[in-house]
């Protein structure tokens, strides 16, 4: 069976020949018609139609939207904030990038619905420092919108006003983790506030009540008012609703970005027809399906257990290329759709190489506030890194395995599990490659391509 | 501070977009780094006296945040993504050969003032590994053969400034 067509909603004219990024091309495609409408409406209805749709969030966790934006404290007399997650920053994510560079109106447009259903008076972008050009790009078309009277004091005439700046990082990861940018949106470093009490839709940016929400997230948001929110829970499957973008990169012929209804295309319709199968002579090895912090998957493995398909139990039985790529049905076999970033690995990879290279990133991304994950993720580098470059042991594989053991659950944030599903799914998936490697790497010549 | 008046226009322009002046700590660095080249010790000072805070607190940032440094670079910052898909697709060869043609072990200065060459963790364009930062320009797929052509652009670039 060939694998479904795409179905590009948020992703409609990306790459399109001709479209620009400016307002006069925006407004040429129907823009701002979707804020037009909405601020007709009663804003509560807004909030509606979002919880009807089923949104999932599209940054990592998969939070349903409304549910998110219910949870507001709306009786504090304070002012809500809504701030845009912008700092995509999870390995092997790529799709925000370019939502911001080619279609920046698209977001703006999602945001100013969202911040009007929310009285959302004052918003704030937060960009990673990696996109000067993209923060460049938003800054003119927050400008154009304003001047079009989209944006600002007196919006469409209708006397409901909201701000848009836009803030940069600086380079730090975990600014990706909602109340760490919250905290270097205030000013300081990035450490992620504990919860309870710091949920920030009580206390957030400045003590104040706060929406974040993820770029493609708001684009969808955006679409939910223009079709209504029952139309767009028919696209996708039950409580995966909408669209995906999902990143493909590493060792496949055509990696890049694709969108599909969620659920509707599995994992080997996606590597093997879509982005063309693996490079010439290669087999597929491994394949990390939401980001790099999501749990590897290892070609051939099976997934047995029950599913719930409207009222009934059915059995499923999956090889790794039956996996339908939706959050639930990767949850399901203990890994997760993530940020979207499917980061494929083949038969040349040397899978310990590849662990001391994901280990090297979240030993230099731990903000260190927490000492599990601080000297954890530190030591997860270390000691893959020595197995590498320098003396393995047998018994490394099983050292690495109890550092891992110990971080996830006793840190602030996600940070502590995030580093330390790598080395636990790479052991449990590939334990035979990590004791053996001594052998295997003194036997094997310095490699094509390293690692690490 | 020796700042250029269009950075001082720009630091006026965003201080006001926050209720609070020390969220404009990020913004500020980012101008002055822009502006000097690196954030040096008296800026951290100044930043904190403009914002009515601690140096402390702006220390505390500067020496966090992986894109501020506190020390001058060369002319041209080149950074190579590091992280897996890059990695996956030849990054630590498109790193040394950066090395290679410009003399440099990553996180150094050329000889000249003109390159630094710096590993960085994961720039978010990953389908189309392995990518490069040169100052604020994305190039894709550089492969070794690709850094040699940028090396040499880089290289006419400095010639025609000099």
């Amino acid at each position: 069976m060939p694998a479904p067509a795409q179905r590009r909603i948020i992703f409609q004219h990306i790459d399109e020949p001709g479209y620009t990024n400016d307002l006069a091309c925006y407004l040429r495609h129907g823009g701002y018609a979707n804020l037009r409408q909405a601020v007709t409406r009663k804003p509560e209805e807004l909030i509606d139609e979002v919880k009807k749709s089923g949104l999932r969030g599209r940054g990592g966790a998969g939070f349903p939207c409304g549910v998110k934006w219910d949870l507001v404290d709306r009786k504090s007399g304070k002012p809500i904030y809504l701030v845009v997650n912008a700092d995509e920053s999870e390995p092997g994510t790529f799709k925000d990038r370019y939502i911001i560079h080619q279609d920046p109106h698209q977001l703006i447009e999602g945001i100013m619905i969202t911040c009007f259903a929310n009285n959302v008076k004052q918003a704030y972008i937060y960009i990673r420092g990696e996109f000067p050009e993209g923060a460049r790009i938003l800054e003119k078309a927050i400008a154009e919108a304003r001047a079009g009277g989209f944006v600002g004091p007196n919006i469409l005439g209708t006397g409901y006003g909201c701000e848009i700046y836009v803030h940069r990082g600086a380079g730090a990861y975990i600014c990706g983790e909602e109340t760490g940018l919250i905290e270097s949106l205030e000013g300081k470093r990035p450490y992620p506030r504990i919860k309870p009490p710091y949920f920030p839709a009580v206390l957030g940016l400045y003590q104040c009540p706060t929406i974040v929400n993820n770029v493609e997230t708001l684009c969808h948001v955006k679409k939910i008012v223009e079709i209504g929110g029952e139309a767009y829970a028919k696209i996708g499957t039950p409580n995966n609703t909408g669209t995906r973008i999902l990143c493909v990169s590493g060792h496949v012929q055509r990696p890049g970005y694709y969108e599909f209804e969620v659920g509707k295309v599995t994992l080997g319709e996606l590597l093997n027809e879509v982005c063309g199968g693996p490079l010439p002579g290669r087999r597929f090895k491994a394949v990390i399906p939401g980001g790099s912090s999501a749990k590897v998957l290892r070609f051939g493995e099976r997934f047995k257990g029950k599913r719930k398909i409207g009222n009934d139990l059915v059995d499923y039985d999956w090889g790794v290329e039956d996996v339908p790529m939706d959050f639930d049905c990767l949850a399901m076999i203990g890994s997760m759709g993530g940020s979207g970033g499917v980061i494929v690995m083949d038969d040349s990879v040397d899978i310990v190489a590849a662990l001391a290279n994901i280990n090297e990133f979240y030993a230099h991304e731990s903000c260190g506030q927490c000492t599990p994950c601080r000297e954890g993720s530190l030591w997860m580098k270390k000691i893959s890194a020595r197995m590498v470059h320098g003396e393995a042991r047998t018994e490394d594989g099983a050292l690495l395995k109890s550092v891992a053991d110990q971080i996830a659950g006793r840190t602030i944030c996600a940070f502590g599990e995030a580093c330390s599903w790598p080395t636990q799914s790479f052991l449990a998936k590939f334990g035979d490659e990590f004791k053996a490697y001594p052998e295997s790497r003194k036997a094997a010549a310095a490699p094509a391509v390293p690692l690490a | 501070m020796n700042l250029k008046p269009e950075t001082l226009a720009r630091i006026d322009e965003v201080i006001p977009h926050y209720p609070s002046k020390r969220s404009a700590t990020l913004p500020l660095l980012h101008l002055i780094q822009e502006d000097v080249g690196y954030i040096p010790q008296e800026a951290i000072e100044w930043v904190a006296a403009r914002l009515e805070l601690q140096p402390i607190n702006v220390y505390e940032v500067v020496t966090f945040y992986p894109m501020f440094r506190q020390k001058p670079i060369g002319r041209r910052h080149v950074k190579v993504c590091r992280t897996l898909s890059c990695a996956l697709l030849g990054a630590y060869r498109t790193c040394e050969t950066f090395e290679r043609e410009f003399g440099v072990r990553r996180g150094e200065v050329s000889a000249d003032g003109e390159v630094t060459v710096d590993f960085v963790e994961c720039l978010a364009s990953c389908g189309t590994a392995p990518v490069v930062m040169i100052d604020d320009a994305l190039h894709e797929k550089v492969d070794v053969a690709r850094t040699q052509e940028l090396s040499a652009q880089i290289r006419r670039e400095a010639a025609a400034r000099s």
